[in-house]
């Protein structure tokens, strides 16, 4: 194969692979904006609590079992908490004002996390083999395809929860639209318990990949900024587009970088995906996927 | 005066201006003679700089409903466009290097603004971040921003104004306090106008604005460089008064966030709110160290005592939001009547 | 400024009580409307269709309203009435047709220049400017009408100061005459809803505008708060001589306030005519007097969204 081409296709394929993992981040949001219409900033520093949670829970001599276990637990917990205290008294206020307390919230979890287990990075082995591997002359990393390959299996087990259990149902319902699911007796409050703990889980798995990828600190929870763009290039209300766009933004980044970088000067990608996602939205406002709404007045 | 353009406002109670008034005396006749450099320094120069930026997002978020994450990304254009003018144009006299820095901040939040026009809500808000994230890079990228100095950090220019230095730590608090003292009156001037009418109104409901005839991309386009201009004069003083430096890490994220939690905290919507929101933003690190190093002795290191000032932030702007969520200046209107119920 | 003219006497209706005598205080402009102006027509609906997505809302619509006219669109739940009003007043793009105002005539009504068109309306849901005073949300009414710029008004330049004078003397105006001058001090967000309703009224009046596009004005209120509201559009009527669109569920109300009625059904126009006319059509009995009028709003058509 033509070197640059193959070059430009391993670039890309870094791109989609590193994509997977911004999509994984932004799932977490879509669960959360489709069922109450809020934009957790908190999200990433969800995943930050989760990973050093984890690491430091491995590091105080629990087993990789146990330390996931109660890991897990811990989010479940945090979910609910959020929820219950932070949320539920702000029902039925403006989407602008529930974000603002989400990112106060993020501020607290980022504080407590480092106040109880330190600032210091922690190195995070999930026993996965990073040495890239070759497929008809492209490189390709092993832990990106691992990531991918969980990514996958999170997004098929929602899939299959919110097409088979009643819980997932009710969601869909809610999502929907939720004043008529509440005429027709379903239990918000429970559905949003759910959603949140879902989030929790996810934000665990994305801690647990992004941590063993960049390390467990602080910045973790910066992750966020990667899923901002994907959100609003996927539409805040679409699990699909949210795949769709990190994979975009992954490549669009990757390419930007790699093709643009030498011309107007590197670190380009802590803004290019956002620059891409806006320009795309001036175009159609509400994303790849997402819903176009009615204007009601 | 404005009276006709202000009738329409609650009748200004004397008690009121008597109350600004004072403050007035309070700080230009009082704490000039009795103030430390100390006091100057960490705690009067930057609390008037962040209540500065504070006021200029209170318009944009606060009045018009705009929500901006990219505060900080205005602050710096300001900074360093005044930076520039007084380092490439030594002829101009400093306030006027100030006022074209701040328009210079204004044409940016105008030029942030158009996504405003397509986009909404939280779209709006992520749009804001990318306004952050490209002037950080810019000015990390562009050297000759930074007079092309190695280490990214350049020295302010002298605070001079017809050959009176302000230079001194007192100097560079009235400095300061006469730029935020004229922003202010031109703020509240804002507000009250038919213009600042329209900025409530397409917060309130856009349709119903655009309906009556406000015209909506206008008055956002204005929100945003109005706002703009105010955040980047804060800028300026914020990094010639009170850093006296300028570098790009000190309008980062963070300090956007900082400058939205005084908005939300002192109040959405009033001008005192920005004041009363920075006052307690710069003074609660202070008690946070004072309490820590009480309590825990010193065991209370600088790691410790920013991440306990994360968790007290975030869980004041969890509360303000859930009990109070005209922030501080309804607490602080509360009191006053009380107080004044008990005096009649 | 410009139309500040002295208080004339009122053509007034018997029915305006003693409210009259302070209305004509309150008055401040266009008495009687000249009589070839009053056989204009202000507002012209011709064949407009709209449709979300596939879901018919209204179609092929034909309606005409002259100037001083209350004309009253009725029509069971879900009939596309106020989709109808919003397509008049451009907030959705209708599919086919035309909407004329004045001289006119648009497929889409440009809704920045509605207040321009001399158009205003008040919405079904309330619509205020939650935050502003009472007296802030009315002058809001007239920001169509201002000429002042923002350095003249931030300078307080004798333009902007008179100008605001003027817009301030009309606001008071309407406070007058819809009895609000009690909360004009007031957040507009804090007052009851039927006093809400009679604001957005008040704001939609202050501009004087030729056509008036009420959407339930009257939703949700008691027996007496509709009386009332009944009073206070009629005296609009005489005071400004604006032509009036109504959408009303009550129709009591209708038959007794509007001079014409118009009647949708499913999304199309089944009649229009007096209000002695519309309750005799055995169309419209079928359709929606049939059923008893109030407590028909139960029985919400599904399919007609």
């Amino acid at each position: 194969m033509n070197p640059d081409l193959a070059f430009l296709i391993e670039v890309i394929v870094g791109g989609l692979l590193s994509g997977v993992m911004y999509a994984l981040v932004a799932i977490g949001f879509v669960l959360i904006y489709k069922t109450s219409g809020v934009l957790n900033f908190a999200q990433g520093a969800m995943v930050l609590f989760a990973a050093l949670t984890f690491v430091s829970l491995l590091e105080r001599g629990l087993p990789f079992a146990g330390a996931l276990a109660a890991t897990l637990a811990v989010m479940v917990v945090l979910g609910l908490a959020i929820e219950r205290a932070v949320l539920r008294p702000l029902v039925n206020q403006p989407p602008i004002t529930l974000f603002m307390a989400t990112l106060g919230v993020s501020y607290v979890i980022e504080g407590a996390a480092q106040l109880a287990w330190g600032t210091q990075v922690h190195g995070l082995d999930l026993g996965i083999d990073d040495t890239p591997f070759e497929i008809g002359g492209v490189l390709v990393s092993r832990f990106d395809l691992f990531a991918a390959g969980i990514a996958g299996l999170m997004v098929a087990g929602l899939t299959a929860f919110f097409r088979y259990t009643r819980t997932g149902l009710a969601f869909r319902a809610v999502a929907d639209d939720p004043f008529a699911a509440l005429n027709t007796g379903l239990r918000l409050p429970r559905i949003w318990s759910a959603v949140w703990i879902a989030a929790g889980l996810v934000a665990l798995v994305a801690g647990l990949l992004w941590g063993a990828r960049l390390g467990v600190q602080f910045s973790l929870s910066l992750v966020v900024l990667k899923a901002l763009p994907v959100l609003v290039l996927g539409g805040f209300d679409s699990i699909a587009g949210a795949i769709l766009a990190g994979l975009i933004v992954g490549a669009v980044e990757k390419l930007s970088e790699v093709y643009l970088g030498p011309f107007i000067g590197g670190g380009i990608e802590g803004w290019i995906a956002y620059v891409a996602a806006l320009a795309f939205l001036l175009v159609r406002p509400s994303g790849l996927l997402g819903l176009r709404s009615v204007e009601r007045v | 005066m404005a009276a006709t353009l202000t009738v329409s406002a609650p009748r200004a109670l004397p008690a009121r201006t008597i109350g600004l008034l004072l403050l007035v005396v309070i700080a230009l006749g009082i704490v000039p003679l009795v103030g430390t450099s100390y006091l100057y320094e960490a705690i009067l120069t930057p609390f008037l700089a962040l209540a500065l930026a504070g006021l200029g997002l209170n318009l944009l978020t606060g009045y018009a409903g705009l929500l901006s994450l990219g505060s900080a990304a205005f602050m710096a254009v300001g900074a360093y466009a005044a930076f520039n003018l007084s380092l490439r144009l030594p002829v101009l006299p400093l306030p006027i290097t100030i006022f074209a820095a701040g328009l210079v901040a204004a044409l940016a939040g105008v030029v942030a603004g158009l996504p405003a026009l397509r986009l909404r809500g939280f779209y709006l808000a992520v749009s804001t971040l990318a306004v952050q994230f490209f002037v950080a890079w810019a000015l990390n990228r562009i050297g000759w921003l930074s007079n092309d100095s190695p280490s990214g950090i350049v020295t302010a220019p002298r605070l001079v104004v017809a050959g009176i230095s302000f230079e001194d730590a007192r100097g560079r608090y009235l400095f300061s306090l006469a730029v935020v003292v004229l922003l202010t009156f031109a703020a509240w001037r804002l507000v009250r106008s038919p213009t600042g009418r329209d900025l409530v109104a397409i917060r309130d409901h856009e349709i119903a604005a655009r309906i009556t005839g406000v015209r909506v991309a206008r008055t956002k386009l204005l929100a945003f460089g109005l706002s703009s201009f105010i955040v980047g004069v804060a800028g300026v003083l914020w990094a010639f008064a009170y850093l006296r430096t300028l570098e790009p890490a000190g309008f980062n994220l963070d300090r956007s966030f900082q400058i939205l939690f005084i908005v939300i905290i002192g109040g959405l919507g009033t001008l005192r709110g920005a004041f009363l929101g920075a006052g307690f933003i710069v003074v609660l690190p202070l008690i946070l160290a004072r309490l820590g190093a009480a309590i825990l002795g010193d065991g209370f290191d600088s790691g410790t005592l920013e991440m306990c000032q994360r968790i007290v932030l975030g869980i004041l702007i969890v509360a303000v939001l859930i009990r109070e969520p005209a922030g501080l200046t309804a607490l602080f209107d509360r009191a006053v009547s009380r107080l004044r119920g008990r005096a009649a | 400024m410009q139309d500040v003219s002295p208080p004339t006497s009122p053509v007034s209706r018997p029915q305006s009580r003693s409210k009259v005598a302070r209305l004509s205080d309150a008055r401040s402009a266009r008495q009687g409307v000249p009589a070839q102006e009053a056989e204009r027509t202000i507002l012209a609906v011709e064949g407009l269709s709209l449709a979300f997505g596939g879901t018919v809302a209204f179609a092929e619509i034909d309606l005409s309203v002259k100037a001083h006219e209350i004309h009253a669109v009725i029509g069971p739940n879900g009939a596309g009435k106020s989709s109808l009003i919003n397509a008049i007043s451009g907030l959705y793009a209708p599919q086919a047709g035309r909407v004329r105002i004045g001289d006119e005539a648009f497929a889409r009504v440009p809704s920045g220049r509605l207040a321009a068109l001399g158009v205003a309306r008040t919405f079904q849901n309330l619509a205020l400017f939650a935050g502003l005073s009472v007296q802030d949300n009315i002058l809001s009414g007239l920001a169509g009408a201002r000429k002042a710029g923002l350095a003249a008004q931030f300078l307080g330049l004798p333009s902007a100061r008179s100008e605001a004078r003027a817009h301030l003397t009309r606001a008071s105006d309407v406070i007058a005459l819809l009895e609000l001058q009690a909360v004009a001090e007031r957040r507009a967000g804090s007052l009851p809803y039927g006093l809400q309703k009679r604001v957005e009224l008040a704001r939609a009046l202050v501009a004087r505008p030729r056509l008036l596009l009420l959407d339930e004005p009257m939703a949700g209120m008691t027996a007496t708060e509709k009386a009332e509201m009944s009073g206070f559009i009629r005296t609009a009527r005489e005071t400004y001589g604006t032509a009036i669109v109504l959408i009303e569920h009550d129709i009591g109300v209708v038959m007794r306030l509007s001079d014409r009625v118009t009647v949708l059904d499913h999304g199309r126009r089944i009649a229009t005519g007096a209000p002695a006319e519309i309750q005799a059509n055995p169309r419209v009995i079928a359709a929606y007097l049939g059923l008893s009028d109030d407590e028909s709003e139960g029985f919400a058509d599904e399919d007609a969204a």
